[in-house]
C-alpha cells in the first residue's frame, strides 16, 4: 500500500489537567472516509485542531504523504492540503460568500481576484454539486447552507484532506442525506475525509474504517463499520454496555403543574393558543412537535420569563400565573433551558459561578448580602464529582467546557435542590449515547421520587422511552395527548404535520 | 437677520469647512481602519497631540515643512503599535490600554516641548504650509476657490478617502482587515495573521492620527499649544459610529461636523454677540450626541470590537 494521505503519530496535547490527548495514532488514506468517534470530551475536536494547526501538540508528529510536516498554524495546514469544517463554523456573517471564500487568497494586481474566486466556485460547484450564491452575506444562509460554504472554503484551498467536526449535530435529517452524497462524491475523486460523530447509525452508514477515542487515547479501530453493530462500538466508545433504562410502572400523584388555557403573545417565535396540559407527581409528560410550533413559548411560560396573555397556571394547586422566575424556583420548579450556552450559563464566568446562578442570593450561597465563595465551589466541587464533569476544576471558565459537560452541569444545578416539577428543552441534544443514557437515568429517577417532568423535544424515540404520557405541539396548540403506551413514532410523527388531532384534550 | 446670514454664508465658509474637516478625516479614517480589525485606540487624543508637538518641532528645528509631517506620521505609526502592542500582542483591555496611550502621550508631549522651547510667553511659531492653488479647478467659481485653494495636506485627505475604500473593500488585505474585526477565528483558520493584520491596521491607523497631528500645527495654527487637539480625537471616535465604520460615511460625518463647527464660529464672529460665546461652541458637540443618538441605534459596530484573540481558547 502507497504511503497515507494523512499520518498522526503519538499526538499527545495537554491542557493545564487535563489529557485531551495521549499518544494517538491515526491515518487517512486517498479516498478513504475516516469516521473518529468517542464521547463528548473525548479528545476529537482537540485531535483535529491539532492536525489543522490551531493547538499546538506536546508531543507527536504529523505526515503528509510519508513526509513529516510541521504544522504550526493553520495557513500551514492548508499549505499542506488540509481542510477542516469546524463545529462552531468559521464564517463572518456581514461578509459575503464570495468574501468568506477570498480570505487569505492572495489578490491579482493588488486587488482581490473577484473573477478568479467566481470561476473557482463555479468549478466546485460542478465538481460535487456544491453551489451557492456568492453575493449573499453569511448572514442570509441557513446553517446547512453555512455548512456548505465551509466545504466549498476547504475544497477552494485546495484540500486533499477534508476534517467535518460533528456535521450532522446541526442539520435537519433531509440535510443530511445531500451532505453524504457530497462527501461520497469527494471520496470518490480521492479526497480523504475525517468525519466526526457519535452518532453510530450515520458513522455506520457513511465511513469505511473508523478510530474510537476515550479519555484521549485511542480505545479501539473498527476495519467494517458497516458490519458492526451500534452497540459494539457504543462499548468501545463508553468502555461498558450501553443498556437501555427501563421505565418502571408506577401511579401517579396529584397534578403537580397546570396549565389553562394559556396563551400569549409578543415573543420570538410561535406564540401559544389556548393551550391547556398537566403534569402530575412521578410522572413524565413528553411534549412532541417540529421545533418551532411554540415550545419556545411554552418553556418561557412555565420557566416565569414569559408572563401569559390569558390562562391560569398552577403549581401545586396554587396559582402562579404571574410569578417572576424567582418566586417559581422557590416553590421548586427546576429548568434546563433549551440553549445551554446563551441562556443555560455564562460562559465567561467560572463554572461554579453558573452552577449556583439561579439561587445565588439564598441561604445556600451567601451571608448577609455577600457571596460565600468556600460554599459555591464546594457545592460545584461536590456536583462536579457526583456527575462525572469533566473539568479542570469549578473555576474553570464555564465556556471552555464540551456541550455533555455543560449539561451535566445544569442537570446537577436543578437536581441539587430536588425540584417538583422539571421543564427541559431538548436535553440531550449533542450528546453522545453514554451521556445521553446518564441523563435519562436522572430523569427517571427524579419521577421516582415523585417529581413531574416535562420534556420538551424533536427525538421521538426518546420521548416514547422516557415519557408516560406525550402531547403533540402544532402551530402554538395542543394537537392532542396520548398515553405513551398508545403512541407510535409513526402516529405522533402524523400529529406532528397537524393531519390528525387525537387524544383526550383537543 | 439676513445681513447675519450673509456673513456667515461667505465664499470662506465652504473652505472654512473644508480645513476643518481635513483633521478629522485623517483622525477618523485612522480610527476606522483600528476598529474595523476590532481594536478601539482610545490613545487618539494622545497620539495626535504627540505628533502634533513632534511634527513642529521637527519643522520648526529643521526647517522643512514635509519633514516634520514625516516625523508626526512616524510617531503617530509608533504610538499606534505601542497600543497594538498592549492591546494585540499581548490581549490587555483596549479601554484601559487606550487611555493610557493618550495620557501617556499627552505627557509625553507637554513634557519634550518645555524641554526643547522652555517657557516662552509667545508660543514660537512656524512659517506653515501654504494654499496651493490647483491650475484650472482654483478656477471654477465658488468651488474653486474653496476646495481647490487649498493645502497640500486638504488634497491629500480628500486622496485619502476613497483610497480607504479601495483598501478595505477591493484588497485582500482590506478583506483580511474586515474579517478579523467581524470573526478572527475565521481569519486564522483561512490562513490569516490576525496578530499581524491587526498588528498593521493599528499602525496605519496611528499614522493616519499623526497627519491629523501635523495638520494642525503646520496648517491650520502653525504653532503648539496645549490645546491643539481639544476633543478632535474624541470626536473622531465618535464619528467613526456615526459613520458607520464606513470610509465614505466616515468622511460625510467629518464634513458634517466641520459645517456645524464653521457655522459655530461665523454665528460667534456675527452680530448674535448678545449670546455668550461659550453656546456656540457647545453647538457641534450637541450636534454629535445628538446626531450619535439617532444614527448609533442602526450602527452595527465589528462583531469582534473589543474582543482579543487567544488560539487555543474557546
Ligand atoms: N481550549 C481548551 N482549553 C482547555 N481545555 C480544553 C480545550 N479544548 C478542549 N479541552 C478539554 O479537552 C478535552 C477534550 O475536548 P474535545 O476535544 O473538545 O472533545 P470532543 O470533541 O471529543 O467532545 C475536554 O476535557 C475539554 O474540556
Ligand atoms: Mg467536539
Amino acid at each position: 500500500m502507497s504511503a497515507p494521505l494523512i499520518e498522526m503519530r503519538g499526538i499527545t496535547k495537554i491542557f493545564g489537567a487535563v489529557k485531551a490527548n495521549e499518544a494517538v495514532d491515526l491515518s487517512v488514506a486517498p479516498g478513504e472516509i475516516l469516521g473518529l468517534l468517542g464521547e463528548n470530551g473525548a479528545g476529537k475536536t482537540t485531535l483535529m485542531n491539532v492536525l489543522f494547526g490551531a493547538y499546538a501538540p506536546d508531543a507527536g508528529e504529523i505526515l503528509v504523504e510519508g513526509r513529516p510536516v510541521a504544522i504550526h498554524n493553520s495557513a500551514d495546514a492548508l499549505a499542506a492540503g488540509i481542510g477542516m469544517v469546524h463545529q462552531h463554523f468559521h464564517l463572518a456573517p456581514r461578509l459575503t460568500v464570495l468574501e468568506n471564500l477570498l480570505i487569505g487568497i492572495p489578490g491579482k494586481s493588488g486587488r482581490i481576484d473577484r473573477a478568479g474566486g467566481l470561476a473557482r466556485l463555479q468549478e466546485i460547484g460542478h465538481q460535487h454539486g456544491l453551489s451557492l450564491d456568492p453575493n449573499l452575506p453569511v448572514s442570509a444562509l441557513s446553517v446547512g447552507e453555512q455548512q456548505r460554504l465551509e466545504i466549498i472554503k476547504a475544497l477552494f484551498r485546495g484540500a486533499k484532506l477534508l476534517i467535518l467536526d460533528e456535521p450532522t449535530a446541526v442539520l435537519a435529517p433531509s440535510e443530511v442525506d445531500g451532505l453524504f452524497a457530497a462527501l461520497r462524491s469527494m471520496a470518490a475523486q480521492g479526497l480523504g475525509i475525517i468525519f466526526i460523530s457519535h452518532k453510530l447509525n450515520e458513522v455506520r452508514a457513511l465511513t469505511h474504517r473508523c478510530v474510537v477515542l476515550r479519555h484521549g487515547k485511542v480505545a479501539g479501530r473498527v476495519d467494517h463499520p458497516a458490519s458492526t453493530t451500534s452497540a459494539e462500538m457504543a462499548k468501545l466508545m463508553c468502555g461498558h454496555e450501553i443498556v437501555p433504562p427501563t421505565r418502571e410502572a408506577s401511579t401517579p400523584g396529584a397534578a403537580v403543574l397546570t396549565l389553562d388555557g394559556i396563551s400569549t403573545s409578543g415573543h420570538a417565535g410561535t406564540p401559544l393558543r389556548d393551550v391547556s396540559l398537566f403534569v402530575r407527581a412521578g410522572e413524565i409528560l413528553g411534549i412532541a412537535g417540529v421545533s418551532g410550533n411554540g415550545q419556545r413559548a411554552l418553556a418561557d411560560v412555565i420557566s416565569g420569563m414569559l408572563p401569559p396573555k390569558a390562562g391560569t397556571m398552577t403549581i401545586a394547586g396554587k396559582t402562579v400565573t404571574q410569578f417572576s422566575p424567582r418566586e417559581l424556583q422557590a416553590l421548586g420548579l427546576g429548568r434546563i433551558p433549551e440553549d445551554r450556552m446563551t441562556t443555560g450559563l455564562v460562559t465567561n464566568l467560572p463554572l461554579a459561578d453558573s452552577m449556583v446562578l439561579p439561587r445565588i442570593g439564598t441561604e445556600s450561597f451567601s451571608r448577609k448580602g455577600l457571596l460565600n465563595p468556600t460554599a459555591i465551589r464546594a457545592f460545584a466541587e461536590e456536583q462536579i464529582k457526583a456527575y462525572d464533569i469533566r473539568c479542570p476544576g469549578p473555576m474553570v471558565r464555564a465556556g471552555a467546557l464540551s456541550g455533555g459537560n455543560l449539561q451535566k452541569a445544569l442537570l446537577a444545578r436543578e437536581l441539587a435542590f430536588d425540584p417538583k416539577v422539571l421543564i427541559v428543552s431538548q436535553p440531550t441534544r449533542g450528546l453522545d449515547i453514554g451521556a445521553a443514557r446518564f441523563i435519562h437515568e436522572k430523569f427517571l429517577a427524579m419521577r421516582a421520587k415523585g417529581c413531574g417532568i416535562i420534556v420538551i423535544g424533536e427525538d421521538l424515540e426518546e420521548l416514547l422511552m422516557l415519557s408516560d404520557r406525550i402531547a403533540v405541539m402544532y402551530e402554538g396548540r395542543i394537537a392532542g395527548t396520548l398515553p405513551s403506551a398508545d403512541a407510535t413514532v409513526a402516529r405522533l410523527g402524523l400529529m406532528m404535520t397537524g393531519a390528525v388531532q387525537t387524544g383526550e384534550a383537543a | 437677520m439676513s445681513a447675519v446670514f450673509e456673513q456667515i454664508f461667505q465664499v470662506g465658509f465652504l473652505a472654512a469647512i473644508i480645513r476643518i474637516a481635513t483633521p478629522l478625516a485623517f483622525a477618523t479614517l485612522g480610527e476606522m481602519f483600528s476598529e474595523r480589525a476590532g481594536v478601539l485606540n482610545l490613545g487618539i487624543e494622545g497620539i495626535m497631540l504627540l505628533s502634533a508637538m513632534a511634527g513642529f518641532t521637527a519643522a520648526s528645528l529643521s526647517g522643512n515643512l514635509w519633514l516634520g509631517v514625516l516625523v508626526a506620521v512616524l510617531v503617530g505609526a509608533l504610538m499606534g503599535a505601542l497600543h497594538a502592542l498592549f492591546t494585540v500582542a499581548l490581549g490587555l483591555s483596549q479601554h484601559v490600554c487606550g487611555i493610557g496611550v493618550t495620557l501617556f502621550s499627552s505627557g509625553l508631549a507637554y513634557f519634550l516641548y518645555r524641554l526643547i522651547f522652555g517657557q516662552q510667553s509667545v508660543p514660537p511659531s512656524i512659517d506653515g504650509f501654504k494654499p496651493v492653488p490647483i491650475p484650472l479647478l482654483s478656477d471654477i467659481p465658488i468651488l474653486g476657490p474653496a476646495v481647490f485653494n487649498q493645502f497640500t495636506l486638504v488634497y491629500l485627505a480628500i486622496v485619502a478617502v476613497p483610497l480607504a475604500a479601495f483598501v478595505l473593500y477591493r484588497t485582500p488585505w482590506g478583506l483580511s482587515v474586515r474579517m478579523v474585526g467581524e470573526n478572527p477565528r475565521a481569519a486564522d483558520s483561512a490562513g490569516v495573521s490576525v496578530i499581524a493584520t491587526r498588528f498593521q491596521a493599528v499602525i496605519l491607523g496611528g499614522a493616519l492620527m499623526g497627519l491629523a497631528g501635523a495638520f494642525l500645527t503646520m496648517a491650520q495654527f502653525n504653532a503648539f499649544t496645549f490645546g491643539v487637539v481639544s476633543g478632535r480625537g474624541w470626536v473622531a471616535i465618535a464619528l467613526v459610529v456615526f459613520g458607520r465604520w464606513d470610509p465614505w460615511r466616515s468622511a460625510g460625518a467629518a464634513l458634517l461636523f466641520a459645517f456645524v463647527d464653521a457655522l459655530q464660529l461665523r454665528m460667534q464672529a456675527s452680530g448674535l454677540g448678545h449670546i455668550p460665546y461659550e453656546a456656540f461652541l457647545m453647538l457641534p458637540f450637541i450636534f454629535t450626541i445628538v446626531a450619535m443618538a439617532f444614527m448609533s441605534r442602526n450602527a452595527v459596530a465589528p462583531s469582534a470590537l473589543l474582543k482579543p484573540f487567544r488560539r487555543e481558547e474557546r
